[in-house]
């Protein structure tokens, strides 16, 4: 333990803070520092291996002996099963396991929800077994729009008691008990100052209702498992955000000690917060294993994957907000009501208590229940819905008083380091032009327009993680460190970091990760995962590092910290000729090299504090003829404290935006309102994002010298995405003139705003009530 | 999918008549029939393949134009002589789908491929299309259905090559079990009120052999048009084929078809008729492209499409008349 003084801050301002480090951790890097590859581009370790496919995803396990497994679901949003018959499906040919999920008398709550389960030596057959069970379900009434669900008289989805599917990758606040009437849950409240005085201290005032859909995860690996039982021990290979807490989930369900269970995740095909627990297939796979006595497969088709394990929820939120006429922010006001189907923690007030200053703000977030699948975290769960609401109320809210968009925001921003991306920003995407540029010469049906948007997270990891750094004899590293990696390049971050730490190239490093018997690593929600993991890493290599030295000291019969340890290697302090490269010094070690296990230290609590802050402009074209929107760019600046390694930051920006985009334009879960099925569970008519869609993305990250770990890292991943749809819509009411309040934006959405206009332009004046409260 | 026996075939009329045998389908590319097959919307017992038969792939510009079914529209889209004489085919097949799908999908099963409706393409939906009481997307989620002939089942036709044809005119060559016949494109597709179980009037072991285009009228220009959300792996909102012939400062003959409007491809006939004999001006654009949508009978969620269609007319004429 002991208090150091740290330079502080970013580009322009820096302050001197003391911190106090706790023992066995290192101090945190200082600006003045070189590096020798952290912050660097560096291509992943294992890019050679996807390229080539020769990594080895969970969904390619294949064991000897290995059987298919397919789960029945209902087809109808709500139903009652009265009789579960397995017989025929046991007799056919090849079946091994057979499993029901759902017993006689259970509720089945939405389209899509399990009811039973077989294993067979081929997928087909296993497929063909399915139907061979026999259900007899008793209809019962449904709802799956929201504004009916929120009716009086509506068929309740819950006649009893909530039972919402919780994981770890929840909205912070979803598992707090809440009142319900009917189908409506809530509200979760919040309120500062006074709303009431707070409008009226404006001079203006704009209220709207907002609403945006329901987006599917779409991960291209779905969800599933490889379920190997050896004796009482089992094995899973799991497609998974935290093999930790898969592993939790599974010794809980079955019975099983933990030290029993592991869970292995070498390579991972994305998962964006609905991948955190076993789920319900993959209970069901090692239970058909255990009953087959063979290990077996259970991964979801893409139409499961839309339908059964998790969303973005839908809203619909009522925003109000006030201003002065010199554009202070006085009130902020937020009713939302979110459709999280058979799930709750639909809120999504976070942009707009936490974005802008503002003395008075009152919110209140309700979850409707609809008889479709549950909602599960999604990259920053509520905050794209919450920033496309708040953003074009801000924009609104500029134009009513009169003031640039950009420079209200600046008024009004308490974050010093966004003031300084949007600053940014603003200068790359040309700011400043953008109505001289609204007309397309040569084109009449075309407009161009821009937008922007805030970002803003708040999770910079903890503690809990543990690494173990051995040095060998040859002066090679080896990390043990249980993380995964979800495609966001983990693995690499491991290694550069002790490459950095340690002074060696990072192909001296072996990086060992995505195994359960190994040192526990963090999940990876809430963008934590750089920032649990990197100082973890370092600490342990820092560590491993002194004990290198420590061996040199005794060696030359001199105390610990007259060696000094550097990229050469290791001298005296104030001897010349004492000098020991790092190969020599290594040289000396004992056979089993040394070894050292390092915990993630607490965040610093003096450290240079603030929420992590991002920027994004979108600059698109508008055929105001078609209503067909195409985004031609997007500026991205972020800050994530230190960053690791540009290539893989810049990749997760990427992701964000594109992501992003494609909840703007394209991406909706759409259920029959009929029969309450979802008409487009494939990726042909649930639209994503092409390549061919993609604009161009430039990507600045501010770095933040923040101390709230010894390696400044803060996480990227949400904030990337939260306020692209914001931008580009902004961008969208920008060229066309006219607002847009619903996502996704679509040609007819467009022609309609187009139309409206005429309306609106003629009340001048006059607040924009479409809609009205929600 | 059920499990099938793959026979792959040495001719056209051998697959005609394999496939009328019960249980059995035809298959080309493969493209649309695996997509059902995995849905179980069919269920064979053998799937027999033409996708090996030779000689049925060539492409030969003449005019007139004679291409085997077989041809892929990759190639449709790749052939320079093509393009130059019938452009607007060659735009319909180079923009259909995706550079992998085009690669695999033939003339023959472009033609003859099932709509993809969302009901229909769903085994538990049992609609008109499948024989069953009800067209769901008729009161139901219909953003991207028919705007024209919505009184029994309102999907709309998938084929761009279609529209293209159905502009110039086009013969559909067929061999099978009762011998060859020609048919002209117009009359190939079936409207869902004379059957909405299927869309063309193949017969049992019928298999189309080749498309035949005529040559076209001096003067004639062509133009294929269409809009879609997004570029990639996406399918067309509205689509276009419009082509014209023009004579000393007068159009002579027009023809001007719609596409993914309508369970069939449909031709504008109003359009037609007031751009015969006319002088082309901006003013007898926009009227024709108003009266290519007239009659529209857009359902709850789709009347977006009819603007839409109008635009895209309008601009296909703006180009080939400008
Ligand atoms: C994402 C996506 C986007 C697409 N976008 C478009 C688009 O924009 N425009 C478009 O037109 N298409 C589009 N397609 C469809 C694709 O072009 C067709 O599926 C393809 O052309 C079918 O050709 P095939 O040879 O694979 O047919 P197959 O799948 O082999 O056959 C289709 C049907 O036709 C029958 N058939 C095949 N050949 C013959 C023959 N010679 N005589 C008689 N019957 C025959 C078969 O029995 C079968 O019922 C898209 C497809 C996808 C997946």
């Amino acid at each position: 333990m002991g208090k150091d003084k740290l330079r502080l801050g970013f580009n322009g301002h820096f302050e001197e803070k003391e911190v106090e480090i706790a023992a066995g951790d290192p101090t945190p890097w200082d600006p003045s520092q070189t590096f020798s590859i952290l912050g660097a581009r560096t291509p992943r370790l294992d890019a050679r291996a996807k390229a080539t496919g020769a990594a080895r995803y969970s969904i390619d396990v294949r064991l000897p002996g290995m059987l298919y497994a397919r789960i029945l679901r209902s087809h109808d949003p709500a139903t009652v099963v009265r009789s579960l018959d397995l017989t025929a499906a046991r007799k056919m040919p090849g079946i091994r396991a057979v499993l029901a999920i759902a017993k006689p008398g259970d509720a089945l709550r939405f389209a899509g929800q399990e009811v039973a389960a077989v294993a067979a030596d081929t997928p087909e057959r296993a497929l063909d077994a399915i139907s061979a069970i026999r259900v007899e379900y008793g209809a019962r009434p449904f709802v799956v729009e929201i504004d009916k669900a929120r009716a009086d008289g509506a068929p309740l989805v819950f006649e009893g008691k909530v039972e919402t599917k919780t994981s770890a990758g929840d909205a912070p606040g979803a598992k707090k008990a809440l009142p319900r009437k009917g189908n409506v849950q809530g509200p979760r409240a919040s309120d500062k100052g006074n709303v009431a005085e707070g409008f009226g201290k404006a001079d203006a005032v704009v209220e709207g209702t907002y609403s945006t859909q329901v987006q599917t995860h779409s991960a291209l690996e779905t969800h599933g498992v490889v379920a190997r039982w050896e004796g009482d021990e089992l094995t899973v290979w799991a497609s998974t955000q935290g093999i930790f807490s898969v592993r939790e989930e599974l010794s809980q369900t079955l019975g099983v000690p933990l030290s029993k269970v592991n869970v292995i995740t070498e390579y991972m095909g994305g998962g964006f917060g609905a991948k955190f627990g076993a789920g319900v297939e993959g209970v069901t796979a090692a239970k058909l294993a255990k009953e087959a006595g063979a290990p077996v497969k259970l991964f979801l088709d893409r139409k499961e994957e839309h339908l059964a394990v998790g969303n973005r929820p839908s809203s619909v939120q009522w925003v109000k907000a006030g201003a002065t006429k010199d554009g202070k922010l006085t009130a902020l006001q937020l009713i939302v009501h979110g459709g999280g189907g058979t799930n709750g923690g639909t809120g999504t007030s976070g942009p707009l208590k936490n974005v802008y200053a503002c003395d008075n703000v009152k919110t209140e977030e309700f979850d409707v229940f609809t008889n479709s699948g549950p909602s599960a975290a999604f990259r920053a769960p509520g905050h794209p819905q919450g920033a496309f609401a708040l953003e074009a109320t801000m924009d609104e809210l500029a134009a009513r008083i009169g003031m640039d968009p950009l420079e209200f925001r600046l008024k009004n921003d308490p974050s010093e380091v966004r003031r300084e991306e949007f600053r940014i920003g603003a200068e790359k995407i040309g700011w400043a032009g953008r109505d001289a540029r609204r007309r397309v010469p040569d084109n009449p049906a075309l407009r161009r327009g821009v937008g922007m948007g805030a970002a803003i997270w708040y999770n910079t990891g903890g503690t809990g993680p543990k690494a173990t750094v051995t040095i060998h004899r040859d002066g090679s590293a080896e990390v043990v460190h249980g993380v995964q990696d979800l495609g966001t390049g983990a693995r690499t971050m491991v290694g550069i970091v002790a490459a950095e730490e340690l002074g060696l190239p990072l192909e001296k490093i072996a990086v060992r990760i995505g195994d359960t018997r190994m040192p526990y690593g963090p999940g990876s929600g809430g963008s934590t995962t750089t920032p649990s993991t990197a100082p973890t890493i370092r600490a342990a290599a820092w560590q491993a590092k002194k004990k290198v030295a420590a061996s040199v000291a005794s060696a030359w019969g001199v105390p610990e910290e007259a060696v000094v340890a550097s990229a050469a290697g290791f001298s005296m302090n104030g001897d010349a000729g004492k000098r020991l490269s790092w190969k020599e010094a290594c040289g000396r070690l004992p056979e089993e090299g040394v070894s050292a296990t390092a915990s993630r230290a607490e965040n610093h609590p003096d450290a240079w504090k603030r929420f992590t802050a991002g920027a994004q402009f979108a600059d698109v074209e508008v055929d105001v003829e078609t209503g067909l929107v195409r985004v031609r760019k997007v500026v991205a600046v972020h800050d994530c404290g230190l960053v690791v390694n540009a290539l893989t930051a810049e990749s997760q920006v990427h992701g964000g935006v594109i992501q992003g985009i494609s909840y703007a334009l394209y991406e909706n879960r759409i259920l029959d309102r009929a029969t309450g099925r979802m008409v487009n569970p494939n990726v042909e008519q649930y639209k994503i994002v092409g390549a061919m869609d993609v604009p161009e993305i430039d990507v600045t990250f501010l770095p933040v010298w923040d101390a709230v770990n010894n390696t400044h890292s803060v996480g990227i991943g949400e904030p990337a995405t939260v306020p692209t749809a914001a931008a580009v819509a902004n961008a969208v009411s920008h060229a066309i003139g006219a607002r847009i309040r619903s996502l996704p934006i679509t040609p007819e959405s467009v022609l309609a705003a187009l139309d409206g206009k005429a309306r609106v332009a003629a009340m001048p004046g006059r607040e924009t009530r479409e809609g009205g409260r929600a | 999918m059920k499990t099938f026996t793959l026979l792959p075939v040495r001719s056209l009329l051998e697959g005609g008549r394999e496939s009328a045998k019960p249980g059995s389908i035809l298959k080309a590319g493969g493209v649309d029939l695996l997509d059902r097959m995995k849905e179980g919307l069919e269920t064979p017992d053998r799937v027999v393949s033409i996708a090996h038969v030779p000689g049925h792939d060539g492409i030969e510009v003449g005019p007139p134009a004679r291409i085997g079914a077989l041809a892929t529209l990759a190639r449709l889209d790749s052939h320079a002589e093509l393009r130059r004489v019938y452009p607007a085919l060659a735009d319909a097949a180079g923009g259909a789908a995706t550079p992998q799908i085009r690669n695999m999908a033939t003339l023959g099963g472009n033609l003859a491929q099932r709509p993809r409706c969302w009901y229909f393409r769903q085994a538990e939906f049992d609609c008109t299309k499948k024989g069953g009481a009800q067209c769901f997307a008729l009161n139901g989620e219909n953003r991207f259905h028919a705007i024209f002939d919505t009184d029994v089942c309102c999907c709309i036709h998938p084929s761009a090559t279609a529209v293209a044809l159905l502009a110039y005119a086009a013969r559909v060559d067929t061999v099978g079990t009762r011998g060859k016949r020609s048919i002209s494109i117009e009359d190939f597709f079936v409207a869902p009120r004379e059957d909405p179980t299927r869309e063309n009037q193949l017969a049992a072991g019928e298999v189309i052999e080749a498309v035949v285009l005529p040559a076209p009228a001096p003067g004639s220009r062509s133009v294929y048009k269409k809009l879609k959300e997004k570029e990639s792996f996406d399918w067309p909102l509205v689509e276009t084929a419009v082509s014209v012939s023009v004579s000393r400062g007068t159009i002579q003959d027009a023809r001007v078809v719609l596409g993914s409007v309508s369970p069939v491809p449909r031709r504008a006939r109003g359009a037609e008729k007031i751009l015969a004999g006319a002088r082309p001006s901006a003013e007898l654009i926009a009227r024709a492209a108003e009266a290519a949508v007239a009659g529209a009978t857009p359902l709850s969620q789709n009347a977006h499409k009819v603007r839409l269609a109008r635009v895209m007319v309008e601009r296909a004429l703006r180009e080939i008349l400008a």
